[in-house]
């Protein structure tokens, strides 16, 4: 050591360093913010009705859980004591375009992990280069059945039920309402989740009720916007149900025109995707509507505090109650929450393998009911579904939905390793519906 | 069976009613200035959040409905004069002469942006302006319930093919724009103020497709992407009547209604093919369409 070393004000340096390191170690010390991509759409025509409500779902349950104001065991601040930082990216555009954005998240911004997605198509895209990044990935809203029945994954989860819980919901609370049903049909926008749905419907109706017989199936073209041939054919046959899983403007569209021709006063509709809708349709939509809402969301849930808890912070922000794309993103912000502090358990940042780890296979109670990863070797979840009867409360001035039945998760949902149209083919065996 | 091909037949003309309205803007530019105006979409989507404006500013008031749909089409079609006037003096007069392509491309980079625009205007939520569909009642024949907004819009296509027919073959403006159709060099060289003729042309398809916007407006979510589909099947009718032909736009729209109805009620399996499929047969039977005639390349 020099001579200088010892000097007074080398002594004076060395204080001033240590005083500043303190702060430096004590920053290190604590963890640093959890980055998450939030995916959705946020322009097009699939944002109004999903995009934006699962946007701000996410923006308001992130703000929750970093001040650490979320309910128990949701209750320390952001995932594991870290702060999450959101970044959002609009879905639209095309699949390539999907992807490539995803790239950007995970090699440009670095993301811990990616929450999002809405289209089937942008799932099926992702999965593949989740796997190959190994990067964390929770799906939030795509319905199809396809990402965990194809191959298994290591890295991608989905905590929301897919869409075969939908369609047989759909049938067993249709033939609880019209026992003596003879004859339905069906409107379906020309696309993988339209064919999807109504294959799914037909399916379980056919095992579910064998003598009534699908009378028109019509598949118009996604966001065809006019469906005056298609009411027509509807008005002529003599179906007494019509099952659709259109959303969004088509679904709008739909109410407008069939209104205006009086299809509803001839055969009760089934809306598989309602609930989306209700807040915006109010009293356009008919009294007497099946509804339904993609699990036991939004006035279909459970009254329990949870869910009133995610229902007041949204309606207090937002000014609307939150509809099924909001719950859905809610549901897998808090299950990734739950997995990244099983996880984190000694403190340090979990890798995406610890992660994974900790996600597969886990249960919690969430705003849409109890959540089990139960399919997909432990990445798929699964949860009891609801549907009711709609109608508008002209004192209140309010939708409200009635007349609601439950499903328990093991009655509408395929058992482990079985895919779903195999199993509804079969005779949807084992199905525990009491 | 009878009433099979009466709901046919009502059904074909609706919707040809419905192609026809939004293709009369678009094949009118076309056939005057020759341009592929993609922005026809905008106007179209514009035209439909302009009503809905207007029905959220009416439902307030006490005046009759058939007002308030005037006062929707009467919005509309100013939004679509001042987008017609902007989009023509500032961005089009500055690639008049350039590749076809380039300028397909500039009216594409527009529409892009005024999707965006809407979203800063409307916001990403959807809109609602059924109130005069709901107000023009229904009639039933039969077991079929027919719409009466539907067979108002299948008078306002007729009203309006027989209009412009009449402007284009009886005034002077319409000769006018002949003259410009048949050869632009000529027609400026007998002294015709070309460019204010394309300016005025311009205006009309906006005006013209923002209308279109509006009319239809009561029957659909208004929402963002709508003018995506519209601009899409409006080319598929031109290019089956021929491009710029009024004519063919009229009987191209009738020709899809017609095939796409009876798909739905007959072969519903085929409905999607249909449309692009009766295109493709006419194309291959007369390349420019059924209205237009094979032109020699001018040299």
């Amino acid at each position: 050591m020099s001579r200088y070393a010892r000097s007074p004000i080398a002594l004076v340096v060395y204080a001033a360093a240590a005083a500043l390191s303190v702060p430096a170690q004590a920053q290190q010390a604590s963890p640093g913010p959890v980055k998450l991509g939030i995916v959705s759409f946020l322009t097009g025509p699939a944002a109004s009705p999903f995009g934006i409500p699962g946007r701000n779902g996410a923006e308001i349950v992130i703000e929750a859980l970093n001040s650490g104001k979320a309910p128990a065991p949701f209750n320390q601040v952001g995932l594991g004591g870290a702060k999450i930082e959101a970044k959002y990216v609009d879905e639209a555009g095309t699949v390539a375009n999907v992807v490539t954005e995803y790239r950007n998240l995970v090699q440009r911004d670095q993301v811990d992990a990616v929450v999002g997605y809405v289209s089937s198509g942008s799932c099926l895209a992702v999965a593949p280069v989740a796997e190959e990044l190994k990067t964390l990935t929770v799906f939030y809203d795509c319905g199809t059945p396809r990402i965990f029945e194809e191959k298994p994954r290591s890295y991608v989860f989905r905590v929301s039920p897919h869409a075969t819980m939908d369609s047989i919901g759909a049938a067993r609370y249709l033939l609880a309402k019209k026992k003596n049903l003879t004859s339905f049909s069906g409107i379906n926008q020309n696309y993988a989740w339209g064919q999807d749905s109504w294959r799914d419907f037909l399916g379980a109706m056919k095992v579910l009720a064998p003598n009534a017989t699908p009378d028109k199936v019509l598949f118009p073209k996604l966001f065809a916007g006019e469906y005056g041939a298609e009411i027509s054919t509807l008005l002529t046959s003599k179906s007494q149900a019509l099952h659709t899983s259109f959303y969004d403007g088509d679904l709008e569209s739909f109410v407008y025109q069939e209104q205006a021709r009086g299809l509803d006063k001839r055969m009760t509709m089934i809306m598989t995707t309602g609930e989306a809708a209700i807040w915006r349709l109010r009293d356009k939509l008919p009294d007497g509507t099946i509804i339904g809402g993609r699990g036991a969301n939004g006035p279909l849930a459970r009254n329990s505090d949870i869910s009133k808890w995610f229902q007041k912070i949204y309606t207090d922000r937002y000014n609307t109650p939150p509809t099924y794309p909001a719950y859905q993103m809610a549901q897998s912000l808090l299950g990734l929450k739950l997995a990244y502090e099983k996880a984190a358990q000694g403190g340090a940042k979990p890798n995406a393998e610890a992660i994974a780890a900790a996600f597969k296979g886990i249960e919690f109670e969430g705003p849409a009911g109890r959540v089990k990863m139960a399919l997909g070797d432990g990445h798929q979840g699964i949860t009891e579904t609801a549907y009711g009867t709609y109608r508008f409360n002209k004192q209140k001035k309010e939708p409200e939905i009635v007349d609601i039945i439950r499903y328990p998760a093991e009655c509408v949902n395929p058992p482990p390793g079985v895919e779903a149209d195999k199993w509804i083919a079969e005779g949807m065996k084992g199905a525990k519906c009491n | 069976m009878l009433l099979t091909l009466f709901a046919i037949l009502t059904d074909g003309l609706v919707y040809a009613a419905y192609l026809f309205i939004v293709a009369i803007g678009l094949t009118l530019i076309f056939g005057v200035m020759k341009i592929l105006n993609v922005t026809h979409g905008s106007f179209y989507a514009f035209g439909a959040y302009a009503a809905a404006t207007a029905v959220g500013i009416y439902a307030n008031s006490d005046l009759p409905a058939a007002l308030g749909f005037l006062f929707m089409v009467g919005l509309a079609m100013a939004v679509g004069m001042v987008m017609g006037l902007v989009l023509e003096r500032g961005i089009l007069r500055l690639v008049y002469g350039r590749d076809e392509v380039i300028v397909v491309l500039v009216t594409y980079a527009v529409f892009l942006i005024l999707e965006d625009v809407i979203v800063l205007i409307w916001g990403p939520r959807s809109y609602a302006a059924y109130q005069p569909m709901v107000a023009a009642g229904n009639t039933e024949i039969g077991d079929l319930v027919l719409s009466n907004y539907d067979l108002i819009l299948v008078a306002i296509a007729g009203g309006l093919a027989a209009i412009t027919y009449w402007a284009l073959k009886f005034t002077r403006y319409g000769r006018l724009l002949a003259t410009v159709i048949f050869d632009r060099e000529t027609a400026a060289a007998f002294g015709i103020n070309v460019t204010l003729v394309y300016t005025v042309t311009f205006i009309i398809g906006a005006v013209l497709g923002a209308a279109a916007g509006a009319i239809m407006a009561p029957k659909i979510a208004i929402t963002l992407g709508i003018g995506v589909e519209v601009i899409v099947l409006a080319f598929a009718v031109v290019a089956i009547g021929g491009m710029g032909s009024i004519e063919g736009a009229l009987i191209g729209a009738l020709i899809v209604g017609i095939c796409r109805a009876a798909a739905v009620h007959l072969f519903p399996q085929i409905e999607l093919f249909v449309i692009y499929g009766v295109m493709a047969l006419v194309l291959i039977v007369r390349p420019y369409g059924l209205f237009v005639r094979a032109q020699p390349r001018k040299i």
